[in-house]
């Protein structure tokens, strides 16, 4: 079993399902906490302190950019393959097939979207809290602790392109998991007729509460960040 | 019944093709597609021309020779039917029907509508069959099998190998040929013994071969002239990984 991981099918796309796996666990953590910042701003910012640049954060991070480059780097060479094998003639005429998700025929485009959305958002959180501690900072480029995640979510959202922008990238997020959760048990052998609809069916709602969770504190502090009505005031 | 026909003609597999366009006229409902055409070719054969090379034998759905991609599906657009069990009915009168040959390039065209499909060939060779020792015919009911599994390994033995599957695929992946192969074996106490051996050698053809990667879009299951599931493919992908675990 020594390179199967690398140079067969099968394992290659084990190791998407597994990564793919690790990924998604990970976002359901993350759309938790930030939950937190609609209850409490001081709560928030406890879980923002407790993962700042300590050294089982930064061990998690690390292990977590490795994640996301596994997952990238393999659904590119899967891809170039699949294009080989499609082969240069291309049919004149395609349809639908029946029963076959559009997200599943778009998981690489999906994926840059998501790709693009973390670009984004790394440069909006991370480069303003984690990295500042990283280099010894105790501010960062908006003059805020980087501890303070509620003030930087606020800051953020309070711009209307920065919710679209959001929005965007979770919609995208939305139709990559529609598919993806669903396929990683289908990688990994765990699947059959009978599992398929209730698979499908919880891809669904984990895709649904993750989109919910992240688009709603999103949506409310651009809405309420500006007023008392909320926790993070 | 009166159709436009257009047809990718290729002289040879180095030959660059195209279509070309035909017309058959006063074709009954009831005439079946591989008839129609084989109107066209004693049309064309009494024009001089060349007839158009496609595909055939048992012309009851059962030998998996005919292929054809048809309006953009394979067999054609009814459900769970082989070319040759697809008629004229199914289209509309005066409608223009694209025909092309399977694309994928583990397919590659030899002349019009033929594609080589020995690749699948290669695919058997490497580990679709059973090499122990199974002795004379047992007794019936000797060897207790479960309803369920043996009804599961005959739906996996439905598959005739005709290719459409790969070649419907956006990803030219040959998964649900192998898969269906593997669980009809897999699922039954004769072939179960070589199990490991068999997923691991077909899977290592298959790649070896150039077909690309299952990304699990159902396209295969949607197409399959036998309704071939992609629940096979996860017995695959079961049998593949518990092997590799087990090395």
């Amino acid at each position: 079993m020594n390179c199967f991981l690398t140079n067969s099918s099968l394992g290659k796309k084990l190791v998407m399902s597994i990564s793919g796996c690790a990924l998604v666990l990970f976002i359901l953590f993350h759309m938790s906490m930030n939950l937190a910042a609609l209850f409490s701003a001081e709560a928030y910012n406890m879980i923002c302190a407790f993962l700042g640049a300590n050294w089982y954060a930064l061990v998690a991070t690390v292990g977590l950019a490795a994640l996301v480059v596994i997952h990238i780097v393999y659904a590119l060479i899967l891809t170039m393959e699949n294009y080989r094998a499609r082969g240069k003639q291309r049919y004149a005429v395609t349809v639908n097939e029946p029963g076959v998700q559009w997200a599943s025929k778009n998981m690489l485009v999906l994926g840059f979207v998501v790709l693009g959305g973390l670009a984004i958002h790394l440069v909006h959180f991370w480069s303003k809290m984690q990295l500042v501690e990283i280099m010894g900072l105790h501010e960062n480029s908006l003059g805020l602790s980087p501890t303070d995640g509620a003030a930087l979510i606020q800051y953020t959202f309070s711009q209307w392109y920065n919710v679209v922008i959001y929005l965007v990238w979770f919609v995208a997020l939305w139709f990559h998991l529609t598919h993806g959760v669903w396929s990683m048990f289908q990688t990994a052998g765990f699947a059959n007729d009978v599992w398929y609809p209730r698979l499908k069916c919880l891809s669904n709602i984990v895709a649904t509460l993750i989109f919910l969770g992240f688009a709603t504190v999103v949506v409310w502090f651009y809405f309420c960040g500006n007023c008392c009505c909320c926790g993070a005031c | 019944m009166n159709f436009t026909l257009k047809i990718w003609r290729q002289r040879d597999a180095k030959s660059q093709g195209g279509f070309k366009e035909y017309q058959v006229k006063d074709i009954s409902p009831d005439t079946s597609f591989l008839e129609m055409l084989d109107i066209l070719n004693n049309d064309l054969v009494y024009a001089g021309e060349e007839p158009v090379a496609f595909d055939h034998d048992c012309r009851e759905g059962i030998c998996g020779m005919c292929s054809l991609h048809i309006d953009g599906h394979a067999h054609g657009p009814s459900q769970a039917v082989t070319t040759c069990q697809l008629y004229m009915r199914k289209f509309k009168d005066g409608a223009t029907i694209t025909i092309e040959p399977w694309r994928s390039a583990a397919f590659p065209v030899i002349r019009d509508l033929v594609v080589n499909r020995g690749a699948y060939d290669e695919i058997l060779q490497a580990g679709g069959f059973v090499s122990v020792r199974t002795n004379s015919v047992p007794d019936g009911n000797a060897i207790p099998i479960p309803q369920a599994d043996a009804e599961e390994s005959m739906d996996a033995a439905a598959c005739v190998g005709c290719g459409a599957c790969a070649a419907t695929c956006k990803n030219g992946s040959a998964m649900l040929f192998v898969a269906a192969r593997v669980s009809s074996l897999a699922k039954l106490p004769q072939g179960r013994v070589e199990g490991a051996r068999r997923a691991k050698a077909m899977v290592a053809k298959m790649d070896e071969l150039g077909f690309g990667n299952c990304t699990n879009t159902g396209a295969c299951q949607a197409q399959c002239p036998k309704s071939i599931s992609i629940a096979h493919i996860a017995r695959l992908n079961r049998e593949f990984l518990a092997a590799k675990l087990k090395d």
